[in-house]
């Protein structure tokens, strides 16, 4: 176990220096930089004006050397600073993170405490009424982009309720943050939890026929302990995975919903530095995004074994 | 009786014009929600073009003079004192001398002296030590020679030759007064101002918030407690968050007709005004390079327009059709309706078409072998729906034109290099007047005549037009300059945008500039009634 996970947390390193590279590559093959977006606004071009601001900002620089001397700030904690704000890259970063986290934790948990039950359920009633109206939902679910519905939602609390659950300014304590976030997670966590509750009905469908489920059954044990001790323990490897990768995508994904719920978090403020060619902005962020991704992958990877003891790393 | 019954509507008069002035009279307190379309480039109006930057910024600060901020045309009679107390010309008209307002002070507690207002247009005219990032608007003031201060509150503009149009640049949102002290850097991240609310932060992507300035130097000025910009570059979630109350007011001139219909269905009791905003698409033309360094097929491309259909296409009829200059009644310099007939391309579309046809056919362009081109236009929806509907247009005269949509961070060096052979532009003007217009976008050199379309004996004109006192003659020659200019397909003017602001009934005193859209958001004197 001791080598694999010094296995693993080495290539994450390689994969995080793999992304890096890409990352930094991509952003200079695409058109324009941050001096033509500057004078673009401006409508107009001076090009010395320009060279000027290219070489302030190093981007006169070959990319082999803009890149050593990206990395070489990151280890020495210099994440660089803002293009567009003038301001410490770290400082326009860091207070977004919680607000996507926090939208992200609570449209995860809405998905896993309605999607793995309701999953269950489905499966335990194929074939009943009750499982084709869970069908439906997650079809439904799977199929209705997420801005659609968040852009549904702002209407109807507008047309009835005469108020509108965006963010406008910062939330203060548990209550208000609870209440701000939970419309957009909703929005989000009903599409997560629709594909989460498919995978569990399937996987689920497929462990129910398993001889040890009739074995259990045949000792005796309830309904529950066998569909949620036995059968689900088993069922939930796959969902695991999937709630892994929703995990990772949440974190930097969910644009859209950021965008019609006027979220100022990771993924809207991604998008807008790309847009402005804010090198240090979209480097640093997507490197966290990365790290989390990656993290997230591995306690992923731990969970299995401690969920199935079957599995072993070496 | 006869008294009592006279005297009870009198009481009741009287009564309802004591409720009528109290509500009229101005309230203190408050701050009022604005919501912004997009997370503005900087807060450093010198360093911009565009009103994303001026909406938000134009309260901090004050210019020597200013448009009225109550007449919605502005024009050479509604330029008011701001800093300035007043001004006066020399006998030459050379010189423009300002006395300053004593006791100005500046945010941060520096008092607002002459030498601040050398600075500004020292950093304007690239002359100081500091320096602007970028300067779209130093072409501007190329005329004033020299600025001499007598004492902290005299100074004086010495101009290369008479230019009475100076006024109307500086009480333009765009011209206001920077400090001394404070370098570019900083105006363009924490602005400091001498106006009636204080930067407090703006945050990319989430808002912009100014407080009131207690030290304002006009007493008892402003009523708002604050402003504060909500950043919700989503259009439909911003209309909703209007219509719920959650912003006080739209993001000016962000309403299209069609969103003003439904504002007004969800809440009637919201004030809305479409008025033009001074912003033309246009054609830019590739006169350098085959096949438009012709004039008779620029003169082709000209005629084949039919400016009502973009009008009602685009705008749903909420445009208007002019020349260079906005059109009449809002516009102060446009060409009448009648002048305007008579230019090719304005009249007959049919019989226009027919003409341009025959052009064509001339240099072996027909339905069967078309002239085939590019129309390159920024990949943004207001720059490629003009461009769909222009390629539609040209197909009638035999000419086969692809869409070619450049991204916008592209689209200046693009045009820069010549790349391009039509365009499809928007010009936005800070000021209505001929010679921001004129030498901003046609004289020879400018770095925003992006066609380098240079003409010495019309830019002649233009500096004869520019030294004229006389208004109406002046105007005259606008007229011509104007129609020339179209008549030379200097760059086809396809229409005159007009769009919208709504606000709530309680916003007070809120006027919409109705012929320009970068000098109505000084705010001072805004309040609420609530």
């Amino acid at each position: 176990m001791g080598s694999y996970l010094i296995k693993r947390f080495f290539l994450m390193l390689l994969t995080l220096f793999g992304i890096s590279v890409l990352i930094f590559v991509m952003l200079r093959i695409v058109p324009g930089n941050i001096a033509d977006i500057v004078f673009n606004a401006a409508g107009m071009i001076d090009v010395t004006e320009k060279a000027k601001l290219e070489k302030e900002l190093g981007l006169d620089q070959p990319i082999a050397v803009q890149y050593v001397q990206w990395i070489g700030g990151l280890m020495h904690g210099d994440f660089g600073y803002s293009y567009v704000s003038e301001k410490p890259a770290l400082q326009e970063i860091l207070p977004r993170i919680p607000i996507t986290a926090k939208l992200a934790g609570l449209a995860l948990t809405f998905a896993v405490l309605f999607g793995v039950p309701l999953g269950v359920i489905s499966a335990v009633k194929q074939n009943s009424k009750l499982d084709y109206l869970l069908r439906v939902i997650s079809l439904s679910g799977l199929s209705m982009p997420a801005f659609w519905l968040g852009l549904l939602i702002l209407m109807a609390f507008v047309k009835y309720f005469g108020t509108i659950p965006i963010y406008s300014s910062a939330p203060l304590g548990f209550w208000q943050t609870l209440g701000l976030y939970s419309i957009p997670a909703a929005a989000v966590g009903f599409r997560s939890s629709a594909l989460m509750m498919r995978l569990t009905r399937s996987s689920m469908l497929e462990v129910l026929r398993q001889d040890y489920i009739r074995t259990a059954r045949a000792k005796g044990a309830s309904d529950n302990n066998v569909n949620f001790h036995h059968a689900l323990r088993n069922a939930a490897l796959p969902v695991i995975t999937v709630i892994g990768i929703e995990a990772a995508f949440l974190m930097g994904g969910l644009i859209v919903t950021e965008t019609v719920f006027n979220i100022p978090g990771v993924a809207r403020f991604l998008v807008e530095a790309i847009r402005w060619r804010d090198y240090p902005i979209v480097q640093n962020l997507v490197m966290f995004i990365a790290v989390v991704a990656v993290s997230i992958n591995f306690l992923i990877d731990l969970l299995y074994a401690a969920l199935d003891p079957r599995i072993k790393y070496s | 009786m006869r008294t009592t019954f006279l005297a009870l509507p009198t009481a009741a008069l009287a009564v309802f014009t004591a409720f009528a002035a109290q509500a009229a009279e101005p309230k203190h307190g408050g701050i009022l929600h604005i919501y912004h379309r997009e997370t503005p480039p900087g807060l450093s109006i010198h360093e911009e073009a565009t009103f994303s930057v001026n909406a938000p910024a134009m309260p901090i600060f004050n210019n020597l003079v200013i448009y009225d901020q109550h007449k919605p045309q502005n024009s050479m009679a509604t330029i008011v004192p701001e800093l300035a107390d007043s001004w006066s010309w020399s006998s030459d008209n050379l010189s423009l001398t300002f006395k300053l307002h004593q006791g100005v002070k500046w945010h941060d507690g520096q008092p607002f002296t002459a030498k601040d207002v050398k600075c500004t247009f020292d950093l304007l005219q690239g002359k100081g030590q500091d320096k602007f990032r970028k300067n779209p608007r130093k072409d501007l003031f190329n005329n004033i020679k020299e600025v001499t201060t007598n004492g902290d509150y005299e100074v004086t503009l010495h101009l290369g030759r008479p230019q009475p149009s100076l006024l109307a640049m500086l009480a333009s949102g765009y011209t206001p007064m920077y400090a001394c002290h404070v370098s570019t850097a900083q105006m363009r991240t924490h602005p400091i101002g001498t106006g009636p609310f204080k930067f407090v932060e703006f945050k990319q992507n989430e808002s912009i918030k100014l407080e009131r300035n207690p030290d304002y130097w006009k007493k008892s000025l402003p009523y708002l407690d604050g402003i504060e910009y909500t950043i919700i570059p989503n259009r439909a979630t911003a209309v909703l968050a209007f219509v719920a109350g959650k912003v006080d007011m739209t993001f000016p001139t962000e309403m299209t007709a069609a969103l003003e219909k439904d504002i007004k269905a969800q809440d009637p009791s919201a004030i809305c005004e479409i008025a033009p905003i001074n912003v033309s698409s246009n054609l830019i033309v590739n006169r350098e390079k085959p096949p438009f360094d012709n004039l008779e097929l620029r003169k082709a491309l000209a005629l084949a327009l039919d400016r009502k259909a973009f009008i009602d296409i685009i705008f749903q009829g909420q445009a208007d059709a002019g020349g260079t200059l906005l059109p009449p009644p809002e516009g102060v310099w446009g060409m009448p309706p009648e002048m305007l007939k008579t230019i090719p391309g304005y009249g007959d579309v049919h019989k226009d078409r027919e003409q341009a046809r025959a052009i064509l056919a001339k240099f072996g362009y027909t339905a069967s072998n078309p002239l085939k081109i590019k129309v390159s236009t920024r990949n943004l929806a207001t720059y490629r729906d003009p461009a769909v509907v222009l390629i539609d247009q040209l197909k009638t005269i035999n000419i086969d034109a692809e869409l070619e949509p450049v991204e916008s961070s592209q689209w200046f060096a693009k045009v820069a290099r010549n790349d391009y052979s039509v365009g499809l532009n928007l010009t936005g003007n800070g000021i209505d007047d001929p010679d921001q217009a004129f030498y901003e976008n046609y004289a020879c050199g400018s770095e925003r005549n992006y066609t380098h379309y240079c003409n010495k004996e019309l830019e002649a004109l233009f500096d004869k037009q520019s030294v004229e006192t006389d208004v109406e003659k002046r105007r005259k020659m606008v007229w011509d300059i104007d129609k020339e200019l179209q008549e030379d397909v200097a760059r086809p003017i396809l229409m005159h945008a007009r769009s919208g602001t709504c606000w709530k009934p309680y916003v007070k005193n809120v006027t919409i500039m109705n012929n320009s859209a970068y000098n109505g958001y000084r705010y001072e004197d805004l309040w609420l009634d609530k």
